[in-house]
């Protein structure tokens, strides 16, 4: 399939630009190139982060705050980061702050905790970007206006509410709505109406989908596609980045790397042929300064075909997979838990790890909650011990409802069933379904292993956050009917014998500091993780293409840093030829070692 | 006409749904408030978490949050007097509020 080279050129550009797709595929990277770009041909650009865990600092190496700020060496852009948690808590405190001395204590904290779930984040993230699309006159002296993230087709749903909300904000006194944290925005209205008008004009809005050429990312930016289309985002294109042509076809891993690139974007021919698509080719190095944002675009010339002369180096000490989990399992049960940026390899680790355990003879009960998991289930019925479950938020939302209309409908007249009933269809509801699924197989880890792959990042943080507000509220009540495994949730992840927390990481920049900022979170959270893992290491690959031994080479500073610097014990894991799915390859994995540092250059298939 | 205000403590929804937990009787009275509100009764329903602002202009529901916290909540008012405190209406008291609020003539 040969697509063209995507290029940021301004004449096909419309004004506002979202980058979305799959954690780790580049969209930071793709959409300030594209700023960049963009503002070197002439134009005046904007570029705004939404992403509560925004690498746009990492990659512009500059300091942003919630206000645009210019970038030096780049005189016609402009950079803002709106982080939605801190959106959320300037959201909390407008409504708050006014009540100060009015109200007493208990009050104003019982409204804090009310005011901290996710519902919250996610609405005053649209909330601060809406202001810089749904108002005409907002940010009207820029060209372009380029988000690094875009809304969720479960924001946009809520948006698109409009007319109900108008209804419900008319005749409010009734309280017949659930709108929750809407309703405190109300004035925005006008402002709502134009942000949903303008995502859906063609003209005005571009939406990126961004892609690796990897199935699972693909499919992804598929299902992204069709659901914000569904909801009138219409102008689309995709973008397949790290796109992978070797140098040196004879070497088993260049040669694996082009198959496996190849044979993703076969499967997908459909949905890329369906819209515009364009490549952006595997580049070596990491992304980071104006520089690398250059040469993500435009390529390094020469520079990416010179064969290298790889310099001595020797790796530090690693343990392989294998040596983490005889550790785990002296313990007997408990949680373990695969925490980090999205397309690290989350899954692949705990899925690893589950199946060492259950060879070793333990029950073990594997559950994951990444939505485009295929390598759980390629487990099902192939080991002896170990059990599986996806926490699927649909289901868990549907059997939330099923229950609670179960337990509490079966007392009530007709009209409160009815109230109720659409009550459960708001999306706090699965908030906290998927709450309690988490908190469920947690507790799973009493009388055997649990292995968690977390869902992405932001995502957990919120849940460990929601379990933090969760527990204050809970102590408070004594008219509780939930579960003991909610009740007990953070104890149980604070304790370092029951709960093991492994960050797993690319050895690359980004990645590696993402997992270096979780870190830091859970240790405010009180919970210390127990291990990193560092994965698809190219190291000792043996590959004779150049731009594989540059992406070898930069890796040695990352795995320098993780060793050194940023955790107490750290295991390996090479980058397979081959996709570690099934109980054999994933054994291999995790079995797999660093060995001796001695390479084999060029080694022939 | 008559008029009911409701003061709720914070929460998402009208039904409490989702706070931690659900309270039957709430639910109940919530679907009953709305009913009231298509028979000529004046309901205003107030919630904490959203509209605060009105906990403070009523001097009845200022005084007693100050006195009381928390467990005056929610709170009841009929045409400006305390109704019920601390609690929503049992399914057996649900009645007689109904009758109170529509008056002797009018069941509902």
């Amino acid at each position: 399939m040969e697509l063209p080279v995507y290029q940021a050129d301004s004449a096909h550009t419309t004004r506002y630009l979202f980058f979305t797709g799959k954690g780790g595929v580049g969209k930071t990277s793709l959409s300030c190139a594209t700023a960049l770009k963009l503002a070197e041909a002439g134009k005046r650009v904007l570029l705004v982060s939404t992403d509560p865990a925004s690498n746009l600092d990492e990659v512009l190496e500059a300091k942003l705050t919630n206000k645009p700020a210019s970038i030096a060496g780049a005189p016609k852009l402009d950079a803002m980061n709106i982080n939605p948690v801190e959106a959320a808590a300037a959201y909390r405190e407008r409504l708050i702050g006014p009540m100060r001395g009015l109200l007493p204590e208990a009050a104003l904290r019982s409204m804090e905790e009310q005011l901290s779930g996710s519902c919250t984040v996610e609405i005053a993230a649209f909330d601060e970007f809406s202001g810089l699309i749904g108002n005409p006159d907002a940010a009207k002296d820029y060209d372009h206006i380029i988000f690094d993230t875009a809304p969720t087709g479960h924001t946009l749903r809520l948006m698109s509410l409009a007319k109900a909300w108008d209804q419900f904000l008319d005749n409010n006194t009734s309280g017949a709505s659930c709108l929750g944290p809407l309703a405190g925005l109300e004035k925005q209205r006008a402002i709502y109406e134009g942000t949903v008008k303008t995502l859906a004009d063609a003209s005005a809005t571009t939406l990126m989908l961004v892609s690796r050429p990897q199935l699972a990312a693909l499919r992804e930016a598929e299902r992204t596609s069709k659901e914000l289309r569904a909801l009138g985002v219409s102008n689309q294109r995709l973008i397949i980045n790290g796109l992978f042509e070797t140098k040196c076809p004879a070497d088993i891993t260049s040669q694996a790397m082009l198959w496996r690139s190849r044979a993703a974007l076969e499967s997908a021919k459909e949905f890329i042929s369906s819209l515009p698509s364009f490549v952006v080719p595997l580049r070596p190095i990491n992304i980071l300064g104006l520089g690398g944002l250059r040469v993500l675009l435009d390529g390094d010339g020469a520079a990416d075909s010179a064969p290298k002369r790889m310099s001595a180096w020797t790796p530090p000490d690693m343990d392989n997979l294998e040596t983490l989990v005889a550790d785990i399992e002296r313990q007997g049960n408990g949680v373990i838990m695969t925490m980090g940026k999205g397309g690290v390899g989350k899954t692949t680790v705990a899925a690893a790890i589950a199946v060492m355990l259950a060879r070793r003879g333990h029950a073990v009960h594997l559950s994951t909650t990444d939505p485009a998991a295929h390598v759980a289930q390629t487990l099902a019925g192939q080991v002896a011990g170990l059990t599986l479950c996806k926490i699927d938020p649909v289901a868990e939302t549907s059997a939330y409802q099923d229950e609670v209309m179960r337990a509490q409908g079966a007392t009530m007249d007709k009209a409160g069933r009815a109230l109720l009933e659409e009550d459960l269809r708001s999306p706090c509801t699965e908030e906290i379904a998927v709450f309690r699924a988490f908190a469920r197989e947690v507790a799973q880890g009493k009388d055997r292993f649990v292995v968690l792959d977390t869902a992405p990042t932001g995502h957990t943080l919120l849940l460990l956050d929601a379990s933090e507000a969760y527990n204050r509220e809970l102590q408070r009540q004594t008219r509780s009917l939930q579960p003991e495994s909610v009740m007990r949730l953070l104890e149980r992840l604070r304790d370092p014998a029951f709960t093991r927390i492994l960050l797993v990481t690319l050895p690359e920049a980004t990645p590696v500091h993402e997992a270096a900022a979780l870190q830091e979170d859970l240790r405010r959270a009180h919970i210390e993780p127990f291990a990193w893992v560092i994965n698809q290491s190219l190291l000792h690959s043996g590959s004779c293409d150049p731009l594989l031994q540059r992406r070898e080479e930069a890796e040695h500073r990352y795995l320098g840093e993780v060793v050194e610097k940023l955790s107490t014990r750290t295991a390996w894991l090479p980058w397979q030829p081959e996709e570690p799915i099934g109980p054999e390859a994933l054994a291999r994995l995790a079995e797999s070692n660093l060995g001796p540092s001695i390479v084999t250059r060029n080694a022939r298939v | 006409m008559k008029t009911v205000q409701v003061y709720d403590p914070p929460m998402c929804c009208s039904t409490g749904l989702c706070g931690n937990d659900i309270d039957p009787a709430l639910v109940s009275f919530a679907a009953l408030l709305t009913e009231l509100s298509q028979k000529s009764v004046k309901v205003e329903r107030y919630n904490m978490g959203q509209q605060p602002t009105a906990f403070v202009e009523n001097p009845t529901v200022k005084a007693l949050l100050h006195k009381e916290n928390m467990d005056a909540l929610p709170l009841i008012l009929l045409d400006g007097a305390v109704y019920l405190k601390g609690r929503y209406p049992t399914d057996a008291e649900r009645a007689a509020f109904s009758h109170a609020v529509l008056g002797e003539s009018q069941g509902l």
